[in-house]
């Protein structure tokens, strides 16, 4: 690791303005991502901002029925809190699905969102890698890609983007609210996370020195049906190879309400706005899932070696919808 | 908003920077105040191990993948290898050093013994400090629940049954 500089922010303010003055300096708040890119030189700032004290923590819930998680509450934290249990079940469960009890201590909720990509090139800090060093080249596209994605990739990057929680609050549009160099902004979930086009080296929209304050996620009463299915090829303690947030509300046999959120397959925490729009108002039948699981993955852009993906995608869709409706034992038809 | 910004420069400059040569750094360890001279970019597992002599945390991957660093950091079971020392300074670490009362060994430690809950035993350590923290977080209510709260705790040997056992041992004698 290079040699750093350390300083201890205790108003968020001066967190901000330190880092945005100086584009050698990068905040550090659970440090799991952070350390460990630093100890490969994937990352090089010379300074680092400890953020861990600003007054960023805890989950509060909202007039409207919503909860508002600070950028600095642990994951373990939010996912054991009575609220987010009861009214956000995907919420707990993506969390609580996610790394280890170890780095959930650990790890912030804005660092989770800002955590950078598994995709071993970019993590060698030796392979052709265009997130890492913009114009280089990928060298997954015809590499090992294996965990790579299938949605949402572009021919500079296929990177899955590694959050479980993300996909979560993908689902329950949340809001990621900042404080930066020119103020405070706030983001649509769908809008925080760029794909990666022809910049994957741009993985958000803020500028440099701009902090996630907060994280507010709007009343979804459809949520207290939800689950996070991930699907990986160890138990636990292993990124997904799928993973599906959704939430279910059923009236009479028709959906009257559902949220679908993919994992694992794309380069962002991927909306399934298709899924979603095939079944509103749809009877409640499995040739139904099949069927919006089947367009919602027709765009996906395998590689040889990830092509199995579009297919378990698809089936842990199903498996997550037929669950919810409380049929997790029907087999396939 | 934007009407605080030149505020905030002003102010940013006032944060006190540390390093990056070695910097003193006070660490309360296992209840003892420490006082080092380490550089910032020094991991807490580095620290113990190097400049305090306290190697009973172990350093295997030192990439946050396998469990063998774990220590507590105000109570929480956290992987000091991802761990900046300087992070720590006015919190309270704990190692596997700090569990004994005395010579009295720790209840989980010795479960660990009678069980036979390690081959090697490069990985006890940070076991062990995980297994306490388990029971403290309450998620060792069945042998699927202590799976999957200890899978951050990599076990070569695959001591794991024996592992399961000390741990359950642990918790029927608290119950």
């Amino acid at each position: 690791m290079r040699p750093i500089t350390y300083s201890r922010a205790t108003d968020t303010a001066t967190a901000v303005a330190a880092v945005s003055a100086d584009p050698t300096s990068d905040f550090l708040a659970g440090g799991t991502t952070e350390i460990d890119l630093l100890r490969q030189n994937v990352l090089h700032p010379r300074r680092l901002v400890d953020i861990n004290q600003l007054p960023l923590t805890g989950v509060e819930l909202l007039p409207d029925g919503g909860v508002r998680i600070g950028a600095l509450a642990r994951m373990s934290e939010v996912a054991a809190t009575p609220v987010v249990r009861e009214r956000y079940p995907l919420i707990s469960q993506a969390l609580e699905l996610g790394a280890s009890a170890q780095l959930r201590h650990m790890a912030s909720m804005g660092g989770n969102l800002l955590q950078r990509v598994r995709c071993s090139y970019f993590r060698d800090a030796e392979s052709p890698c265009n997130k890492r060093e913009p114009g280089a080249g990928c060298s997954a596209i015809d590499g090992f890609s294996r965990g790579h994605a299938v949605l949402g990739t572009s021919e500079h990057c296929i990177a899955t983007h590694p959050s479980d929680v993300a996909v979560a609050l993908m689902a329950l549009d949340a809001t990621v609210h900042t404080l930066g160099p020119s103020g405070e902004r706030s983001y649509a979930f769908d809008d925080f996370f760029l794909l990666p086009g022809d910049s994957p080296h741009r993985e958000h929209p803020m500028a440099h020195g701009e902090l996630i304050t907060a994280i507010e996620v709007p009343a979804a009463p459809v949520a207290r049906n939800s689950l996070y299915l991930k699907v990986r090829d160890r138990e636990s303690y292993e990124f997904a190879l799928v993973s599906v947030a959704a939430a279910l509300s059923v009236v009479d046999g028709t959906i009257a309400d559902v949220r679908v959120a993919l994992g694992g397959v794309a380069t962002k925490p991927w909306r399934a706005w298709r899924v979603e729009d095939f079944l509103i108002g749809a009877r409640t039948v499995r040739s139904n899932f099949e069927q919006a699981a089947r367009v919602e993955l027709i765009e996906a852009r395998p590689t040889p070696m990830n092509a199995f993906k579009a297919e378990l995608a698809q089936r842990t869709i199903v498996r997550a919808l037929d669950t919810l409706t409380g049929d997790p034992g029907r087999s396939a038809s | 908003m934007s009407v605080r910004s030149s505020d905030l420069t002003e102010r940013g400059q006032a944060l006190d920077e540390r390093g990056p040569g070695p910097v003193t750094v006070v660490l309360s360890v296992n209840g003892t105040e420490r006082s080092l001279e380490i550089e910032p970019r020094v991991s807490l597992l580095d620290a113990l191990r190097e400049h305090l002599d306290l190697t009973g945390a172990k350093k295997g991957c030192d990439q946050g993948t396998c469990g063998t660093c774990t220590v507590w950091v105000d109570g929480n079971r956290v992987l000091s290898c991802l761990t900046l020392a300087l992070t720590c300074e006015g919190h309270e670490v704990t190692t596997v050093e700090g569990l004994a009362d005395g010579e009295e060994l720790h209840a989980m430690q010795r479960a660990f013994i009678a069980e036979d809950a390690f081959q090697c035993g490069f990985c006890t350590p940070g076991q062990i400090m995980s297994a306490v923290a388990l029971l403290k977080e309450g998620h060792a209510h069945d042998d699927a629940e202590i799976k999957e709260w200890m899978s951050g705790n990599i076990c070569r040997c695959a001591a794991y049954p024996h592992i399961r056992a000390a741990i359950r041992a642990v918790r029927d004698e608290a119950q």
